[in-house]
């Protein structure tokens, strides 16, 4: 069979870098090829390269698309040949409707006038292929991310694409989404549709790809097919890393003292809706060491619960005691809170985490400026010494502590987070997805960095989507679902399927 | 793709001098422009612009828009804006007036009346912003009319004047010259050349510092090079003041609130918490900020200086009247931008600022003796203005 897309040979260049080296793509029609790779491996670059964000002469190399040779000079370009990019975040218009987003741009109109009829009938159509249940007229706003991601593909399908590609799709999904998804693209691909995944995620890769190629610092390391042989993920980590990783958490001995931290009868309403009950009456403790995992779908309201812990930074009409070694603490604001010891680590760190527009050191000291200042003035040397320390100790890649985050990889900027709140001290700490869109080998780091807390005796809550992650980092697991635990379970006796259906038991009460 | 692409270069020790300037060419352009358009000027008026008469104007005319845009600085790295400043100026002028004159209260409890008014006003509009989350943009814009209107209302639409001789001082004063020569006033030179080693002491500490912890320093050359020519400048510029009647009271206000409020946004962890406030609030009340606090004394502060500056403008009109500080907004404002702030929050400097404001000021100044029309000097101040951040940002992207 004849490749629907070869692309051989790229190179790609900045200034003093090599993005790409010589990288060769092969995508078989009707076929879902993954692509993987660490954060920097060039998966993005090479899509860039792909779609026209990069023009025909910026790159080195030879581009066949139905066996014709194509040169892109920008994306408008590669949608009339039938190639569609669903980008990681979500380009959606938030206050537009459903039918306005999937025809921006691409608008059905005759001499610049809207044929709103059609725009309408062809959404209909669209939704119902994508299996998004929402009437047309719906403000994207109002939808989760999951059917905004439906959205998406609706719009790429509405272009008449040939050859899709999705650029991490199910990163911002739930365990419940990303199954509808990837069962919406095994289906798109019984229908003959080609596509290109980029993802992380492998048991995801294992499930739908037919093939998979995996990038290493801008070089294609290898390309397998998987039809016949069974992915071997343990394999796909080693080329993505490019080293044997005999396991994915490192080993730790738990060493569990007494209970340091306690939250009882925690009722939190909902910021928006205030009759509506969001934390239903929770408890919970941690001990001195311990790794608590609180598993959960996307919505289940952990996020909340940690951010309304964490100085009321959620919510409305709350509720609860919270103890610290059995006395009974304020938490009414983010400055007490972190003064009794207490760290939330956020799940979006560009929106919640940090200023991107600050110097690492400006942001490693920002919870904790006491820290590095007599009466109020900053005493400069200290702020960059303690930033030094971090950068060595957490191993954040980057030529000094001046340069601005927002420079950094995913990976790296979620060390500056982490710095920033272990130079707060604290002693209990809440991680929310500390290892969402990061790559394999950072990951790896704060998995021991977590090991290593814990071992000091600090106490970690780990909020994760991961069950993987859960399974092997936590000690003890609590279930959360619509706003209540649902269940506990020592680690031990806890695999996936029992978490899914302790969330699964609890929905049908 | 970004740990692939970042350029490993040396951390510590010094780096070399042209890459450190490439490096700090944005916060050194401006100053550079400034000295370009006052070379120009000097140029094109045959050496009016620097006569000594001519640069003491050059102050008093542009002290009360730098003080005012050391606040404006701060709002605006906050994430703000505040357009009601020239309104409230004249209102504080008006009220002032009325103090003096009408009242015939003593300059000293009047001026602090005032002071605290302005306190007052940007307390209430920073109540509105910063609590109940109204866009600053509408609040100060509805300042702006209420502060105009209240200024006629208290001036009922005339002027009132003149000012006790003690008020005038505040203005057209000059420091004192116990000396007594004749010619030169030697205590405005010896306090410029102070100044001038003061300066050059910092940065020598500065640097001995950054060397003792392992950043990375200026390199040796180009800190002597440039410790040289601000010193140099700043004596050649005293001295010219001192050949006339001296250094201005203005003046040595103004230079020690642009002290104060550059080492509060460079060194003090209120100024550090504004800039975290503006260039992301979430982040920044999630680290324990008091971010609504924070907004709200930006715009007392902001209110005190409009209202010193309302004093000083009065002061130097000697009569205060309904239209005073008309206007004034768009100049401070647009001083901030051209010394670099970003219009979304957390970026800026005060001294950009400062700058900013006298690149405006030179080139009000020196149109003026050129005899350009407002007409024509309107346009160009507009152009000059989107040029810089154009330039700016054009830098930036790069």
């Amino acid at each position: 069979m004849n490749a629907i897309l070869e692309m051989k040979g790229i190179t790609k260049r900045f200034p003093g870098v090599v993005a790409l080296k010589d990288v060769n793509l092969a995508v078989q029609p009707g076929e879902i090829h993954a692509i993987c790779g660490e954060n920097g491996a060039g998966k993005s670059t090479l899509m860039k390269v792909l779609s026209g964000v990069y023009p025909h002469g910026t790159y080195e190399g030879e581009i066949r698309f139905e066996g014709q040779e194509q040169r892109f000079e920008s994306i408008r370009d590669s949608e009339d040949r039938g190639i569609a990019i669903i980008h990681q975040e979500l380009a959606l218009v938030p206050l537009m409707s459903i039918a306005e987003n999937i025809f921006l741009g691409n608008e059905l109109s005759s001499s610049g006038v809207i044929d709103n009829e059609a725009t309408h009938r062809r959404t209909v159509e669209l939704l119902k292929q994508v299996g998004l249940d929402a009437s047309p007229e719906e403000l994207i706003t109002n939808l989760g991310v999951g059917k905004q991601q439906l959205v998406e593909i609706a719009k790429a399908l509405a272009k008449e694409c040939k050859l899709l590609i999705l650029d991490e799709p199910t990163a911002s999904l739930n365990e419940n989404d990303s199954q509808a998804l990837l069962d919406l693209l095994l289906e798109f691909k019984a229908q003959g549709m080609t596509m290109i995944m980029i993802s992380h995620k492998l048991n995801e890769i294992a499930r739908v790809a037919d093939s998979v190629t995996v990038l290493r610092d801008g070089s294609t390391v290898r390309s397998m097919d998987c039809v016949d042989v069974p992915i071997n993920e343990d394999e796909i980590i080693r080329h993505m890393v490019g080293r044997e990783m005999a396991d994915r958490y490192p080993h730790r001995e738990p060493k569990i003292g007494d209970t340091v931290f306690e939250v009882r009868d925690w009722t939190v309403f909902h910021e928006q809706h205030a009759d509506r009950k969001f934390i239903k009456g929770v408890n919970f403790h941690v001990r001195a060491g311990e790794i608590l995992g609180i598993a959960g779908l996307m919505g289940a309201g952990r996020t909340e619960l940690a951010m309304s812990i964490f100085g009321r930074t959620y919510g409305r009409n709350i509720s609860g005691k919270v103890l610290l070694r059995g006395q009974e603490v304020d938490v009414s604001t983010v400055e007490k809170a972190v003064r009794h010891g207490i760290a939330y680590v956020t799940e979006d760190r560009k929106g919640y985490g940090l200023v991107l527009e600050n110097e690492i050191k400006h942001n490693i000291s920002l919870a904790n400026l006491p820290g590095v200042s007599k009466r109020g003035v900053i005493d400069d040397g200290r702020e960059y010494s303690v930033a030094k320390d971090f950068q060595r100790k957490m191993n954040i890649r980057c030529p000094d502590v001046f340069q601005y985050v927002g420079n950094l990889s995913g990976g790296n900027q979620q060390k500056v987070v982490l710095s920033k709140w272990l130079f707060a001290g604290p002693e209990v700490l809440i991680l929310d997805e500390p290892t969402r869109g990061i790559d394999v080998g950072a990951k790896y780091e704060i998995y021991c960095l977590m090991a290593e807390l814990a071992r000091e005796g600090k106490c970690i809550i780990l909020i994760s989507s991961e069950m993987p992650e859960l399974l092997g980092m936590a000690d003890r697991l609590y279930v959360m679902n619509e706003g209540a635990f649902v269940a506990e379970m020592a680690v031990a006796d806890a695999s996936q399927e029992k978490i899914m259906r302790a969330i699964v038991k609890a929905g049908k009460n | 793709m970004n740990s692939v692409m970042q350029a490993v270069e040396p951390a510590t020790g010094t780096v070399s001098a042209s890459g450190f300037i490439k490096k700090n060419l944005r916060e050194y352009g401006m100053l550079l422009s400034l000295v370009v358009i006052m070379v120009f000027f000097e140029y094109m008026t045959d050496g009016t612009l620097m006569q000594p008469l001519n640069l003491t104007n050059l102050v008093l005319q542009n002290s009360y828009i730098v003080i005012m845009a050391l606040g404006m600085l701060l709002v605006i790295v906050a994430g703000h804006i505040d357009l009601s400043v020239g309104s409230v100026a004249g209102f504080i002028g008006g009220l002032a007036a009325v103090l003096m004159v009408e009242y015939h209260w003593h300059y000293l409890p009047a001026t602090l009346a005032c002071l605290a008014v302005g306190a007052l006003i940007g307390g209430i509009q920073g109540y509105f912003i910063a609590f109940h989350r109204i866009p600053a943009f509408i609040v100060t814009l509805g300042g702006m009319l209420v502060f105009r209107g209240l200024a006629l209302w208290l001036l009922h639409g005339q002027s009132v004047g003149p000012f006790p001789k003690g008020f005038q001082l505040l203005s057209s004063g000059f420091i004192p010259d116990p000396f007594g020569t004749d010619g030169l006033r030697v205590t405005s030179l010896l306090l410029g050349a102070a100044v001038a080693l003061g300066f050059v002491y910092m940065n020598l500490k500065e640097r001995a510092n950054k060397i003792r912890y392992g950043a990375a320093a200026e390199p040796l050359g180009f800190l002597v090079g440039k410790n040289l020519a601000f010193a140099a400048a700043i004596i050649y510029l005293c001295y010219l003041l001192a050949s006339y009647k001296g250094m201005p009271n203005v003046m040595v206000i103004m230079f020690a609130l642009m002290l104060f409020y550059d080492f509060v946004t460079n060194r003090t962890t209120i100024g550090r918490r504004v800039y975290a406030l503006g260039g992301n609030e979430k982040a920044a009340r999630l680290s324990g900020i008091k971010t609504d606090r924070l907004s709200f004394y930006t715009f007392v502060n902001m209110g005190v200086l409009a209202a010193l500056a309302g004093l000083i403008f009065a002061a130097r009109l000697n009569t205060a009247t309904p239209k005073a500080g008309v206007g004034f907004e768009l100049d401070v404002i647009a001083a901030c931008f051209i010394g670099g702030a970003s219009a979304t929050g957390g970026v800026g400097k005060v001294m950009g600022a400062v700058i900013g404001a006298f690149v405006m000021g030179v080139m009000n100044n020196g149109m003026s003796i050129l005899g350009i029309g407002i007409d024509w000097q309107q346009v160009i101040k507009g152009v000059v203005l989107v040029a810089a951040v154009f330039v700016d940002v054009y830098n930036k992207n790069k």
